[in-house]
């Protein structure tokens, strides 16, 4: 276990800090830009030219992102959601070390093209993670499905759907996103760090969870299919 | 008969709930108890779902919570909206303040001055399908009676007969300093309701399936049902509205929201009479319900059609 906490902890810095050199070696990088508007697939794939690297280094050339890292994906998630992020990195609402200078350095219309881009990218179709089994595929579900009442919390999906595939603008998927994305982002609600939630939803609703609700429920959603699965007839 | 279709102008809309209280029959029979908004100190705790018996008897207690879960679904023939019983019945009927089935069901069978007379608790669950559900009564002995009610049953155990225990019902909160008010209760759903209601009070679906319930319109439930009456609004929203941030409101935001949101069209009373001044009369007479009274301009009471 130790073993493997460390390699993904080396896993992750590797990756960081290969964003890192990729986002300051094009950062100079001087390419001829038009007037044009942004093309969001060039961004993605090439850097804008101005301060930001290639999207694909750390979400992955089908914006899939990188689960071991716990670079989010990005396709297939709401637009409106993807531009609001894009702003609440910049103005620091949703703090992040490393997409701060990158959402800082994107024009209003690049965040524009960025958000259209990956909202219409087909969700990854990578194969999913094994589900969590026992105590912590039972606690996941009955969080994800029906809450804990006794608590005051709410079901995950009562919000972000069936199966966590999303509702509208404001409530993203959670199905198909790491189990280290997902940890990531409970703790940051947890800890302030994130509280860009409409109503201080989230906030509330993570303050209530525990260390291991929050690795069952990543582990729970990171195995979700990202469209929902066809139901049977009663 | 004037079920007109009235497509609603108005700029903005309102808020929460959906169906009826399971508990707090109109107007009546027993009042429900809770008069502040604070959580009873200790409510009943039902049995765990994972207590279903694994029997004949249990097979129908788990129909029954699917039904309720997913009327749509499972009493489709029943079913006339997008709602589901948990819309209103929070916890799959099982939370305190929010019309739990555990509290309702040791309270019957009961006399409603809804329709007068002594009600079987499967007749009271036939009120439900026919307004909150904006649906049809399924017939006294149908399965999906027969399930729902073993699931209130079970639901019950322990549950001392014919008393009013703390937590059931809604709360029933106290006058408001200031009379509901449609601009006021505009903003408030503005502000706490309309990022999961949407703008137009329609909620909102994924996959087809109804995720945020609708609150007015072709598809909530109708004049007859106990979420129509204001009090009974204004209670459920202070407890249970927004969802997870329940008792947030002030008692005066719950009134005027749960104003607003009845001050909204939605289908016809199905006891209307062919005038709404007499349906009012007949069904409505009361303070607690926008019926055949004119918000906005609007006279109230017109119905929609189902799309």
């Amino acid at each position: 276990m130790a073993v493997v906490t460390d390699k993904r902890h080396r896993l992750a810095a590797a990756r960081f800090i290969a964003c890192l050199i990729a986002l300051f070696g094009l950062s100079r990088a001087t390419v001829a830009w038009a007037d044009s508007p942004p093309d969001g697939a060039t961004i993605a794939h090439q850097g804008n030219g101005h301060g930001v690297a290639p999207c694909m280094a750390c979400h992955a050339a089908d914006g899939g992102g990188m689960s071991a890292a716990g670079f989010p994906r990005l396709a297939g998630l709401p637009q409106a959601y993807l531009r609001k992020q894009l702003d609440d990195f910049a103005d620091g609402s949703r703090a992040d070390p490393t997409m701060r200078p990158v959402a800082s350095a994107l024009s209003e219309a690049e965040r524009d093209a960025m958000a259209a881009y990956y909202s219409r990218l087909p969700p990854p179709s990578a194969v999913a993670p094994a589900p969590p089994t026992g105590e912590a595929a039972q606690r996941a579900q009955l969080l994800a499905t029906r809450g804990r009442w006794s608590a005051g919390l709410p079901a995950c999906e009562q919000c972000h759907g069936l199966g966590g595939i999303g509702v509208g603008e404001h409530f993203p998927p959670l199905a198909a996103h790491s189990a280290v994305y997902m940890a990531n982002q409970l703790h940051a609600w947890q800890q302030g760090r994130r509280h860009n939630d409409p109503m201080q939803l989230m906030q509330r609703v993570a303050a209530k969870l525990d260390e291991a609700d929050i690795a069952a429920l990543g582990a729970w959603y990171a195995a979700q299919p990202a469209t929902p699965a066809k139901e049977t007839a009663p | 008969m004037n079920p007109r279709h009235v497509v609603l102008l108005s700029a903005v809309l309102c808020l929460a709930a959906c169906g009826k209280p399971g508990a707090a029959p109109q107007a009546a029979a027993k009042t429900a108890p809770a008069v502040s908004a604070a959580p009873p100190a200790a409510a009943f705790v039902p049995p765990p779902d994972t207590a279903i018996p694994a029997d004949e008897f249990g097979k129908q207690v788990a129909l029954g919570r699917q039904i309720f879960l997913d009327p749509g679904r499972y009493a489709k023939a029943y079913v006339g909206n997008q709602l589901s019983c948990e819309n209103c019945h929070l916890d799959a009927g099982r939370l305190a303040r929010s019309a739990p089935l555990w509290g309702a069901y040791p309270m019957y069978p009961a006399y409603r001055s809804k329709n007068h007379r002594v009600n079987s608790f499967a007749e009271r669950l036939q009120g439900c399908f026919n307004y909150s559900m904006n649906g049809k009564a399924p017939p006294l002995g149908d399965p999906v009676l027969v399930a729902l009610e073993s699931y209130a049953y079970w639901m019950s155990k322990g549950a001392p007969i014919g008393t009013a225990l703390p937590g059931r019902g809604y709360p029933r909160l106290a006058k408001p300093a200031s009379v509901p008010d449609y601009a006021r209760g505009e903003l408030v759903f503005k502000r706490d309701c309309a990022l999961c209601h949407g703008g137009d009070g329609q909620g909102q679906q994924a996959a087809g399936r109804t995720v945020f319930p609708p609150l007015w319109g072709p598809q909530s439930f109708n004049w007859g049902a106990g979420m129509e009456q204001v009090g009974n609004a204004a209670g459920f929203i202070k407890a249970n509205m927004p969802l997870g941030k329940g008792d947030t409101l002030s008692d005066q935001d719950a009134w005027d929201v749960a104003y607003f949101m009845d001050a909204h069209e939605r289908p016809q009373d199905p006891r209307f009479n062919g005038s709404i001044p007499a349906t009012r009369t007949a069904y409505h007479d009361t303070p607690d319900s926008l019926y055949g009274t004119t918000v906005n301009g609007q006279l109230l009471g017109q119905g929609t059609s189902a799309r």
